[in-house]
Formats: C-alpha cells, sequence, structure tokens
C-alpha cells in the first residue's frame, strides 16, 4: 500500500484526496495527465469486420456435422402435463435426439414455458419433428392482466411461495423471501424520516398513478449457444453476457466440473441484462449434443425470445410528493405493484429514493406474479419506470407550486454534477424558450413541447477480474483478459487502455477475449464491465512494464529502481541525474528474452477514500405532438452525462445514444401485448412489437463530462445504464408540456394523448 | 418451414393450371407466402413461382395506365408516369413497409395478400379466418382492427395499393382455365360475412395478371394519406384515399376509399354523395370526412379509429384541393 496525492473532482473543480494504493496498482491519473488515446474518438477494432459480415457471432457458428435445436413450448399460460410422447418426433427425418425438458405432472406457469425438444440435421426438420411431439395438457385457470391478479378470487400462479429464480449475474434484482398473499408478493420497503410530516410541511401536494408496459429485451442477436462435446470436454459458442457465468451455470446444471467447460464469445448482438445464464436453452443445447453424439446449435426465434428469456416487468406506481412553496421536497412517498410474470423483483424506487434530496421518503414495492414470461434484469432494472413516475411528479409539483421545473430540480439536486449537467443541457435545448415554441409550427395542429429527466446510477465495479499483458520483442504488445464485448466496444476500450499505459500505437497492441481459457472477466451488468475491466488492464500493462524496467537494469547492472519510463522509453540515471543508460520502445523490447515479458495483474480494490460520487445524468426531450391524431415525434434528445473519465468518446457516445433510442421506444411504442381470453402474447415479432426505428430516432445531442473520481486507476465508470433511465420520462414530459395535459402511461399512444388533450381542452385537468 | 417443391413457371395459364393442383401455393415476391409458411399457417408441398413470367413486370403509365402483376412497389412509386397521373398511387406504394420490402412485394401479392390481423397470423389461434368459429379480435386485443364490418371477422385488409387503385376506379385483369376476367377492384374483395376465410373473389387457379387504371379526366385532383404510429416499418392506422375532378369550381366527381378500418378497402359512398356538387370548403371536408365515417362500430380498444380516419378523410381532401 502507498499513499498517494491526488487531484480529483470536474471541471475545473479539484480537490486534493490522499488514497491508498494497493502494491502492484498504478495510482489513477493526474488531471494534468496528456493522454495519447485515451479519450479520443477511436473507431472500433472490429467496425469493419461487423460493417462488412466478416465477423462471425455465435448465431453465425456452424461447426461440421453440426445439428439444430428446437423448443416445444407450452401454448397454454397455466396447465398441467400430462403426457410427453416424443416417438412421433424421433421418428421424422433427420431427427438425432429429443428430450423431455418438463415431466408429467410438472405445472407450466406461462404460454412459451419450455417442454420438450429435439435436435435434427436441418433447422426446417428440427421444426417439423418438434411439432410431432405429442403432449397431453391438462389446461388451468390464469390470470396475464397485472391489475385482476391482485383480485381474491384470481387463479393462483404459485399455490405456495413463488419458485422465482435468478439467473447468474442477474444483478440489481437482488431478491430475499417475501411474504405472499395471493398473487401479491411484498412488500419490501423502505423509509427515511416521517412522511407524514413531511406532507403536513408541505404547501403543495400533488399525487397520482403511473402505469408503464412489459418492454422485452430484443437484441438483434436472439439467445442462444452452439453445444460441442469432445469426451467429457464441453465447448460452447454463446451469445452471453458473462462467459464465466454461463459457464458456471452449465457446470452445476449439467453436473459436470467448471474446468470441463470452455465458453466462447467472439462477438455478440446484445444482451441488455437478459443474457447471464446458460438458461434453459442453452443446458438443453448441451443435452441434445450429448444425446446425439454432435455439436447442436439452439438458437430462439424472435417469438420465443419475446416470450420466455425475461423483459422489463410492467409497474402501476402510485406516487405522492410535497413541497414548500418556496421549493424543498418535503416528502415522497411511492407504492408500486410491479409484473414481473412468474418472477419477482419488479421494485422501482432507486429513483425516488436516490435522485433528489428528501429528507421524509417512504416507498413499498410489492411483486404481482401473472402467467407471463419471468423478467429479467434490464439495463437499469427499475429506473426507466421509477424514473417516468418521479419526474412526472417533480413537474405537477412544480406547476403546482408555481416554479418552472428545471429550477425546482436544481433546488432538490445533491448532486453538483448533475446541477452542471441540468444546466449544460438547458442551454442546449433552449429551455427558457420553451414556452414560446409550444406553438410555434406552421402547422397548426401541432404543438411543441420540452421536458426533462435526471439519472443516476450507482456501480464502479469491482475486484475478480483479471488480465494477461505481455510485450513481445518485436514492439507489439497483446492483452488477453477473459471479458466479452455485448457490442459496446468493450474490445476495443480493453486494447485502448493497454495502448495508453504502454505509449503504444492502438495498431500494436492485439486483444484477445471471450474465452473462458482466459483469465477472468467480469459478467457485463450494472454498467461495471469498463470500470472492473480497465482498471485490470492498465495495472497490467503498468506490471509488464516494471518487468521490462528490471530487465533492462539487470542488463544495464543498475538497481530496479533506478530505471524510469517516459512515455515508452526507458533511462537509467546516474547519481548527478544525467541519463548514464538510455533505451528507446524498440531497444528495450529488443533486450527482452526470446518469451518478451508477460504480467498478469488482478483488479484492484475501489479506493474507498476516493472523490466518490454517484453517476448523474440529464436529458432534455423536444417532442412534435399533432394534436388532432395524437401521434407523437421525438425530435430531439439533448443527452449530459458522467461516467468517469472516457476511454472511448465514439463507443461512449454510441452506448449513450443506444440507451436514448431504447428509450424512445419505451416511450412510445414498446408493449408485450397478452391476450386475456388466451393468455398468449398477441404480436411476438418485430413486426407488431414495436420498436423504434431510424426514421423514429431523434437528433441526439451528446455532452459527457469528465470526472476524475480516483475510485479506480483509470476513473472509469459505465454508462450502459444511466444512459437510458431518464429518456421516457423526459419524453412524457415533453409530451405533457405541449399539449397541456399530464401523461401517466407508457407507452404513450396516440388515444392516450387525445384523452389526455380532451379533458384539458373540456377543462378537467386533463389525465391519462 | 415444410418442404416442398418449387415449381417455376414460365406462363399464367401454366401456373393456374399447377396451382389448382391439391396443396399448392401461388408465389410472386413472396412477401406475404413465406411468412405464412414459416408459422405453419399454409404448409403447400408444392410452390408455383409466377416470379420469372415474363412480361409481367411491365408499367406503362397510359393513361390509361397499365401495371403488370409482377411489377414491384418500388418500381411503383419510382415510376414518372405513375407520379405525375397517379399520385396517390405512388405515394401508396412507397409508404408501405420497408424499402426492402417493397423491392420484392409485387403489385399483384399486395393486392391479394392476406391480413395481419395478430390473431390470424398466429398458428396457435384457431379463428375465423382459418376456418375456425371465434374472432379473438372482437373482444381480445383490437386496437388496430375493424371500425366496419366487425360482427364476424374484424381484421382489417392490409393493402395500400388497393387503397389508391379503388379511388382510382381501377380494374384487375386475371386469368384461370375459365379464360380471362376484368374485374372492378371494388367489387373484388369480400366482406366475412360472405366468405371469413378468403379477402377476395378470385376463383380457382385465377391469377391476377394486370391493373388497369383509366385516364384521369382534366382536373382531377388525388391524395392518399395514411397515419402510422412509427415512421419506420409500421403498418398503417388508418388510411383514406381521395380521387377528384373539379371543374367550374365544384366537385364534379369523387372517390372517398378508407383502408385498415375494415376487412376489405371500404369506399366511403355517403362521402362521396356529399361531396358531388358542391364547391370544396373547410366545412365540405369536416361535413364528408363525419360522413365517411358514419356508421362505424368500433372495438373496445379502437374507437379513436374513427377520429382518426376521419382527421385523414379531412386531410387528404384538403391536400387534393389545395
Amino acid at each position: 500500500m502507498s499513499k498517494e496525492k491526488l487531484r480529483l473532482g470536474f471541471q475545473g473543480r479539484f480537490e486534493e484526496k490522499v488514497v491508498e494504493v494497493a502494491d502492484g496498482d498504478p495510482a489513477p491519473w493526474d488531471p494534468s495527465r496528456k493522454f495519447s488515446i485515451m479519450g479520443a474518438r477511436t473507431p472500433r477494432l472490429d467496425g469493419r469486420a461487423k460493417a462488412t459480415g466478416a465477423a462471425r457471432y455465435s448465431i453465425d457458428v456452424v461447426l461440421p456435422g453440426m445439428l439444430y435445436g428446437k423448443i416445444l413450448r407450452s401454448p397454454y399460460p397455466a396447465a398441467v402435463v400430462k403426457s410427453i410422447d416424443l416417438e412421433p418426433a424421433r421418428k421424422m427425418p433427420g431427427v438425432k435426439a429429443a428430450m423431455a425438458i418438463a415431466k408429467p405432472g410438472d405445472k407450466l406457469r406461462f404460454a412459451g414455458q419450455e417442454v420438450a425438444a429435439v435436435a435434427a440435421d436441418t433447422s426446417e426438420r428440427a421444426l417439423d419433428a418438434m411439432r410431432a411431439i405429442r403432449v397431453e395438457y391438462e389446461q388451468k385457470p390464469f390470470v396475464v392482466d397485472p391489475v385482476k391478479a391482485r383480485n381474491d378470487d384470481a387463479p393462483l400462479v404459485f399455490e405456495a411461495a413463488a419458485e422465482t429464480k435468478t439467473s447468474a449475474g442477474d444483478v440489481g434484482n437482488a431478491r430475499k423471501p417475501l411474504p405472499k398473499k395471493g398473487n401479491v408478493q411484498g412488500p419490501r420497503a423502505s423509509a427515511k424520516g416521517d412522511v407524514e410530516e413531511g406532507f403536513r410541511k408541505a404547501d403543495a401536494i400533488v399525487e397520482g398513478t403511473y402505469v408503464t408496459a412489459v418492454q422485452t429485451h430484443s437484441p438483434l442477436e436472439t439467445h442462444g449457444i452452439v453445444a460441442k462435446w469432445e469426451g467429457d470436454d464441453l465447448t460452447v459458442w454463446a451469445s452471453t453476457q458473462g462467459i464465466f457465468s454461463m459457464r458456471d451455470e452449465l457446470a452445476e446444471t449439467l453436473g459436470i466440473p467448471a474446468s470441463k467447460i470452455t465458453v466462447l464469445t467472439e462477438y455478440m448482438g446484445g444482451g441488455f441484462g437478459a443474457k447471464f445464464g446458460a438458461g434453459v436453452y442453452g443446458v438443453t443445447a448441451a443435452k441434445l449434443a450429448k444425446e446425439a453424439g454432435a455439436p447442436v446449435k439452439l438458437f430462439l426465434d424472435r417469438k420465443e425470445q419475446h416470450l420466455a428469456v425475461g423483459n422489463r416487468p410492467s409497474a402501476i406506481q402510485w406516487v405522492k410528493a410535497g413541497a414548500t412553496k418556496d421549493g424543498k421536497l418535503t416528502a415522497l412517498s411511492l407504492l408500486v405493484h410491479g409484473n414481473g410474470g412468474t418472477n419477482g423483483g419488479t421494485g422501482t424506487s432507486g429513483p425516488v429514493k436516490n435522485v433528489y434530496e428528501c429528507a421524509n421518503v417512504k416507498t413499498e414495492e410489492y411483486d404481482v406474479f401473472t402467467n407471463a414470461g419471468p423478467s429479467a434484469a434490464f439495463r437499469a432494472p427499475g429506473h426507466p419506470q421509477g424514473s417516468f413516475a418521479l419526474e412526472a411528479t417533480m413537474d405537477e409539483l412544480a406547476a403546482k407550486i408555481g416554479m418552472d421545473p428545471l429550477e425546482f430540480r436544481m433546488k432538490n439536486d445533491p448532486s453538483e454534477i448533475r446541477r452542471e449537467e441540468f444546466r449544460i443541457g438547458a442551454e442546449k435545448i433552449g429551455w427558457k424558450d420553451r414556452d414560446a415554441r409550444r406553438k410555434s409550427s406552421k402547422d397548426p395542429a401541432i404543438r411543441r413541447g420540452i421536458g426533462v429527466g435526471a439519472a443516476i446510477w450507482y456501480n464502479t465495479g469491482g475486484t475478480g477480474p483479471k488480465a494477461t499483458v505481455t510485450i513481445h520483442r518485436d514492439g507489439s504488445a497483446e492483452v488477453v483478459h477473459g471479458v466479452q464485448d455485448l457490442g459496446t466496444g468493450a474490445r476495443t476500450m480493453v486494447g485502448i487502455v493497454a495502448a495508453e499505459e504502454l505509449g503504444l500505437p492502438l495498431a500494436n497492441v492485439a486483444v484477445k477475449i471471450g474465452d473462458t481459457r482466459m483469465p477472468y472477466g467480469p459478467g457485463s451488468g450494472g454498467s461495471t464491465t469498463t470500470p472492473s475491466t480497465a482498471p485490470t488492464i492498465r495495472a497490467a500493462a503498468w506490471q509488464a512494464k516494471k518487468k521490462m524496467a528490471a530487465v533492462l537494469a539487470s542488463k544495464w547492472g543498475v538497481p530496479a529502481e533506478s530505471v524510469e519510463e517516459n512515455g515508452g522509453a526507458f533511462a537509467a540515471k546516474g547519481d548527478g541525474g544525467d541519463a548514464v543508460h538510455k533505451a528507446s520502445w524498440r531497444e528495450a523490447c529488443a533486450a527482452l528474452p526470446a518469451e518478451g515479458v508477460s504480467a498478469t495483474a488482478s483488479r484492484a480494490e475501489n479506493h474507498g477514500d476516493a472523490w466518490k460520487r454517484f453517476t448523474a445524468g440529464a436529458q432534455f426531450a423536444e417532442v412534435e405532438v399533432d394534436i388532432e391524431t395524437g401521434i407523437v415525434r421525438v425530435r430531439k434528445i439533448v443527452a449530459v452525462h458522467d461516467c468517469g473519465l472516457v476511454v472511448n468518446a465514439l463507443t461512449t457516445e454510441s452506448q449513450i445514444q443506444g440507451g436514448i433510442i431504447q428509450g424512445v421506444s419505451y416511450a412510445l411504442y414498446e408493449n408485450r401485448i397478452l391476450d386475456n381470453q388466451t393468455g398468449r402474447m398477441v404480436n411476438p415479432n418485430v413486426e407488431q412489437y414495436k420498436i423504434a426505428g431510424a426514421l423514429d430516432v431523434p437528433e441526439i445531442d451528446v455532452t459527457v463530462l469528465p470526472v476524475w473520481d480516483g475510485v479506480n486507476n483509470t476513473h472509469s465508470v459505465g454508462i450502459g445504464e444511466p444512459s437510458t433511465v431518464p429518456t421516457a420520462g423526459a419524453i412524457a414530459n415533453a409530451v405533457s408540456h405541449a399539449i397541456g395535459a399530464r401523461i401517466r402511461r407508457l407507452p404513450i399512444t396516440p388515444e392516450s394523448v387525445l384523452a389526455a388533450f380532451d379533458a384539458a381542452a373540456a377543462g378537467k385537468g386533463g389525465v391519462a | 418451414m415444410k418442404a416442398f417443391t418449387l415449381l417455376p413457371v414460365a406462363s399464367l395459364a401454366e401456373a393456374s393450371r399447377e396451382w389448382v393442383k391439391p396443396k399448392t401455393a401461388l408465389k410472386a415476391g413472396g412477401v406475404d407466402l413465406l411468412d405464412r409458411m414459416k408459422e405453419g399457417l399454409d404448409s403447400p408441398d408444392r410452390v408455383v413461382s409466377i416470379a420469372h413470367v415474363p412480361g409481367l413486370a411491365s408499367i406503362e403509365p397510359g393513361p390509361p395506365a397499365r401495371i403488370g402483376a409482377l411489377a414491384t412497389l418500388a418500381k411503383i412509386e419510382a415510376h414518372a408516369g405513375i407520379r405525375k397521373y397517379y399520385p396517390a398511387l405512388a405515394e401508396a406504394a412507397g409508404g408501405a413497409a420497408t424499402p426492402q420490402i417493397r423491392n420484392m412485394a409485387t403489385l399483384g401479392g399486395n393486392i391479394a395478400q392476406r391480413p395481419r390481423c395478430w390473431y390470424f397470423r398466429q398458428a396457435e389461434f384457431d379463428c375465423r379466418k382459418k376456418g375456425g368459429d371465434t374472432c379473438f379480435a372482437r373482444f381480445g386485443e383490437n386496437r388496430f382492427h375493424a371500425i366496419f364490418d366487425t360482427d364476424i371477422c374484424c381484421c382489417v385488409h392490409p393493402s395500400a395499393t388497393s387503397v389508391a387503385l379503388m379511388a382510382y376506379g381501377a380494374r384487375l385483369e386475371t386469368v384461370s382455365a375459365k379464360g380471362k376476367r376484368s374485374i372492378p377492384l371494388d367489387q373484388f374483395f369480400v366482406l366475412p360475412d360472405e366468405d371469413p376465410t378468403r379477402e377476395n373473389g378470385l376463383g380457382p387457379g385465377e391469377i391476377i395478371e394486370s391493373v388497369v387504371i383509366p385516364p384521369p379526366a382534366s382536373g382531377s385532383r388525388s391524395s392518399y394519406k395514411k397515419l402510422k404510429e412509427k415512421e419506420s416499418f409500421d403498418w398503417p392506422l388508418v388510411e383514406a384515399c381521395v380521387a377528384l375532378t373539379v371543374s367550374g369550381g365544384a366537385i364534379r366527381e369523387a372517390r372517398v376509399v378508407l383502408g385498415s378500418v375494415s376487412p376489405v378497402p371500404r369506399r366511403a359512398l355517403a362521402a362521396e354523395k356529399l361531396l358531388v356538387g358542391s364547391a370544396p370548403s373547410e366545412a365540405l371536408f369536416s361535413k364528408a370526412a363525419a360522413a365517411a365515417l358514419e356508421g362505424a362500430t368500433p372495438l373496445e380498444q379502437n374507437a379513436h379509429k374513427v377520429r382518426l380516419a376521419r382527421v385523414m378523410v379531412e386531410r387528404a381532401l384538403r391536400d387534393a384541393l389545395a
């Protein structure tokens, strides 16, 4: 351990902090540091391969003799399996394996739940064989409506305690057993201060009920793996956010040692929180491959993805808030009924508890079970829902006390970073003219509106990851690290950090990732990949350089500590301070033994004494609303975020844009619709499950504030989740501003806009 | 998808002979058929492909225009003559689906495609359109469904080009073993009360060969308007197309057609009647739009479509007569 004095802060506002730095770990960079590549706009290392189609994703893997697996799923939302007959499927042409997943007597709890599976030599034959499996079901009463599910006479999804399962690495959804009555489990409760007292002190109180829909993850690449056995060794090519958590869940479920399993994820087409574990599909693929004695590819189709492998739970949130007339929040109260189908962990209280300063806060969260596909962690679990309700409440409260909604937020925001972000964003969106612009369109049917929302996020990564950096005699270097790149640019991030520390051009650094035979890499969840990985890479590169210095010291016959490295050049200074020995990078590398030098570093612990702040973020939305049709078009999003020190400006902005696009889609379109008559999803495709397309994406203006927080040696913080937190709330507030009526339901539909506008026009306050 | 034999044919006569054989489907662009086959709605043993029948992809702008059934939506959208004489058709063709689909989808296929109702499109729902005895949409999820002719099967017809073609008074020319037929488009479609399992009156082995659109009279104006929730790749909530002839300050001829409101593209005869003989005015547009939606029987979740369709009629009239 050494104590290092650091200058930490943001926007020129730095303070000195003494931070304990672990042995083997470099001190966090100083704000005066001139970077060679950190923070620059660096194209992805694999951008060309992806754009040209050369990149081979797991879903593209084709092996000699490979079979195709297909899962038969329950057509009923609630049923008991009476019998499963695989024989008709086994007799079909090309079928090499068939297996039951459910057993007679098992209760199936949602339409889409796994029942049986087959593997055949073509995907078409697998599908035909799947359709040939005979299953006898005894249908049971079901409920898919989360409001009806709360009724006393509603059919029970779980007769006993809920059998909810946390997928490996399913961050943000930590669960402990909760009391359950009927289909309602909970509450998870929190209380700070005394809300009743807070409401007594309030000059103005507002309350409202906010309803959100179920959003499915819909990654471009669906869930799936290719499984190949060689003896007892299993290799899988997986579309996963956690190659190690995939490996460990396969080991556990299949009952084989983790050391016998290799998981590979070279390229990946998105996960958003739903792809940490092996899943039923992964385990099934491995079992089919074992039975068939041939590799099996089992990737879900779009319908299966919508039905069975996760979603953002819907929520019905009742919020009550009070403030004094000079604009201080006095009380915040939240009651949530979340619906994660057969899963729990549906709370939304994060924003209410953490964004704005309020002495009296009470939250109660209930999970409502329905006969619907289970929820999973989804990009900032609970936050987009919670933010929508909170930010609408803030607007309503501001209106009630006659204060500008942004000023009201600034008065209650404890984060100096976010207050700065609000200021920057307000300037860029033209906040001060927003009322004047409402009717500025030449088209009399168009109203314009501007709204705002805030983000908060918590994580700064942690220990566990390891990386090996090797410097070769020819001056090139390679980094080996078992992280996976979900599409965020993690591969390039790894290369940039190594190149920066080694003083090398990125082209001279080879990056090897996505393989469980490599040193352990973090699962990509909770926005922790970069803050876990970047400091590990830097530490390994730093240690490798130290080893180079030791090689030179021994060659020069000087003490190791007298050799210094500066910008890739080495020098040993004599007593007079003059360099008595010097070596350029090339010369130093040439002095290395044939194997070069390698260092494997572990991620050091976060510096608890650093200038840590929660990740902030502010987004402003400008919309146009057609008051005759209720159609909403988002014209512009101004996003101002922070995520420590940016490694790659290009991919950071890309992440933020992605979060915003997903947020636009959440605000206006996405909705898993279940049919109450049959309990089935009616829109399990990408035609009727609507997702924002290219023309629905607004102009996006991104600003990222660099924050030197000193929590880890690269000041790294993730951005994946906070970027999508405030978008929908800001859009809903913009629509409300445009039409002069409150929107309380997502997605915002033409009919809800028209209803709200009509009610406002009729002087009824306007709520929809 | 079940294995099938692909039979490319060189003429429509040959196609017609093959198509009437059991378990046979007809394919042009294949956009809709492949969708249905993948879902298991259609499982033919043989697929007769007319995609390469010569001479059927041509567009003669006329007027009168004659458009081959294999002309793609992309070609129609881009065709200068169509844009000049039949702008609402170019607009309808160009606004459908996505650029990729418009490059494959043919005019004949667009007219004869099957509805997108989400109950019909999933094999698990044995709905009336599949010969079952339930219309799940009637009391189910019906936000996007019909607001007219809703009592038997309340899907909406998905053909945007038909809405425009009907407004222009187009006719279809067909080929079958019985010979050739010329069918006015507004007599082509079949409502569910006649037969919910079909959308049109094509006989066995009868194939659309071309579409003929009469020449626009002098003083003719037209406009196609549709409303979509998304700008990218979305089906319309409602569509309206108007084709009018104006002379001496008054509307002399009028055709008003509504799309995505009924199991068939729907002519709004009451609105047409109101328009003919009157001078264009905002008040007239609004009265005509109201007349077009008279008698609507919306379902639980789609009452707003009545209002949206009215707005589309008003906007189409305003645009055409501006």
